[in-house]
């Protein structure tokens, strides 16, 4: 533990190609573009199931098989077939990425359409009665309600993908994984050590600062109570979304 | 497939097999075991509540590599120990069931707390023998994902040379032969179904009055 400290308190670690800060860059670069990409799929995929209801049975299911895929066995066998098929760098970082895709899809799309779907649908008829065309419904009441369950789909996701990317090293990529994999092969504790700590540093503060992002993107009338909401209270959020509206 | 790697090395197979069947089990259901009190005083307690869920999450940020890494350190065991593996997935079992606990003895609905109270039942027997059977359901439910993650997880753990099913990823890796890690995924979702079906029916088979409910 001390000679972790040590390490960490270490200048020289923490410059150069393989330094912290390099580290740091790959292992946030790995992080944030496979959450892009799974929240390019799983939002408008969550937002239509959510919306019409249909083919929710198969979705959860399908969420929960991806589940159980062994990630690292997933990402061996894309790293083998990217290495004998690809050329350049795509060859390990396609495979690392779509790995972490996959992971970061169920959470976030299980949330979307739970959250959606646990709209209330008085609110739903009101803003059709209001004049509201379908898509109208979705973007300016459904997405707006069920967002604070979407961020803690994201936030979820997000956990399991920087604690995830850091096996990305055991295919010769990098990130903080780097640490804990050399650090194996060379004997060096401290550095194995140090290695998992920043990555759950990371971890932290990423989560603390999405969290402060669903703070700020979350309607005020919707509480600030409502970010750590569950499935069950996702009708007393939109309940008093309308109190609020109501006497507000 | 080459079936005939397969069958040269079935014995080894097998026994990875077993080994990862046991790392799995032992931490969902001692996970269990802690997360049920633990979670029954969240429950009880709503200062506590918003303290142990944070903890809770904070576990759950640490990544698995790490934490078998780490352990080492602070239990004092060699890093090749099997230990290792099983105290750290408990700590993840744990930290995903206590909320579920908690939550599913929160939405026992209070009418029926109170008729147990009414009849006579104490707090403590009205949880064990009233709340606790009807957040079963919830329960499973949560029981269910973290069996299924921990079946995966302890894959993780062959990085670091623990036998068990991982140890495929890592032969198929380093022979660059695709047929072991072909068949340690099937292994490990096969795993993860047999702990999702038995979780499935001990559910089905501690809750009759749920069947009675349906079938009327």
């Amino acid at each position: 533990m001390t000679g972790a400290f040590e390490w960490l308190t270490t200048g020289a670690n923490w410059s150069g190609s393989g330094g912290v800060l390099a580290r740091l860059f790959e292992h946030l670069w790995y992080t944030m573009l496979a959450l892009a990409i799974a929240l390019v799929i799983a939002l408008p995929i969550g937002a239509a199931i959510g919306h019409t209801g249909k083919l929710t049975g198969l979705v959860s299911g399908l969420a929960n098989a991806l589940r159980a895929i062994p990630t690292l066995g997933l990402l061996i066998l894309l790293a083998l077939w990217g290495l004998n098929t690809l050329r350049g760098s795509i060859s390990l970082l396609g495979p690392a990425i779509a790995v972490l895709v996959i992971l970061a899809v169920p959470p976030i799309l299980s949330n979307t359409y739970a959250g959606i779907a646990a709209v209330d649908p008085a609110a739903r008829d009101a803003a059709k009665g209001m004049g509201m065309t379908n898509r109208q419904v979705l973007t300016r009441v459904e997405l707006p309600v069920a967002l604070p369950l979407i961020m803690s789909g994201i936030r979820s996701a997000f956990l399991q993908v920087v604690a995830t990317a850091t096996i990305a090293a055991v295919i010769s990529l990098g990130g903080f994984g780097r640490y804990v994999i050399d650090g194996l092969a060379q004997q060096n504790y401290s550095m194995m050590v140090a290695g998992a700590f920043l990555v759950a540093l990371l971890a932290i503060i990423g989560d603390r600062i999405l969290a402060l992002i669903a703070h700020f993107v979350v309607s005020p009338g919707l509480t600030g109570r409502s970010v750590k909401a569950k499935a069950t209270t996702a009708d007393m959020v939109v309940l008093k979304a309308q109190t609020n509206s109501g006497t507000g | 497939m080459n079936w005939a790697w397969l069958d040269r090395n079935t014995d080894q197979i097998v026994s990875w097999l077993i080994a990862h069947f046991w790392l799995a089990l032992i931490p969902t259901v001692v996970g269990l075991l802690l997360a049920l009190p633990i979670g029954a005083l969240a429950h009880r307690y709503r200062w506590s509540y918003a303290t142990l869920i944070t903890l809770a999450g904070l576990l759950y940020t640490v990544p698995s590599l790490a934490l078998f890494v780490v352990l080492p350190a602070i239990l004092g065991t060699r890093i090749l120990d099997p230990l290792n593996v099983i105290v750290a997935l408990t700590l993840y079992t744990l930290a995903l069931l206590v909320r579920v606990v908690a939550d599913a003895l929160d939405s026992v609905p209070p009418l029926v707390v109170q008729s147990a109270s009414a009849m006579g039942y104490r707090p403590l027997k009205s949880l064990i023998n009233v709340q606790l059977p009807l957040a079963i359901p919830v329960i499973g439910a949560g029981l269910r994902v973290a069996a299924v993650s921990n079946v995966s997880l302890v894959s993780v753990a062959a990085l670091l040379g623990i036998p068990q099913l991982g140890q495929l990823f890592t032969v198929g890796f380093q022979l660059d032969f695709a047929t072991p890690i072909i068949a340690g995924i099937v292994l490990c979702l096969l795993l993860a179904a047999l702990f999702d079906v038995a979780i499935q029916l001990i559910v089905r088979f501690s809750t009759p009055w749920q069947r009675v409910v349906k079938s009327r």
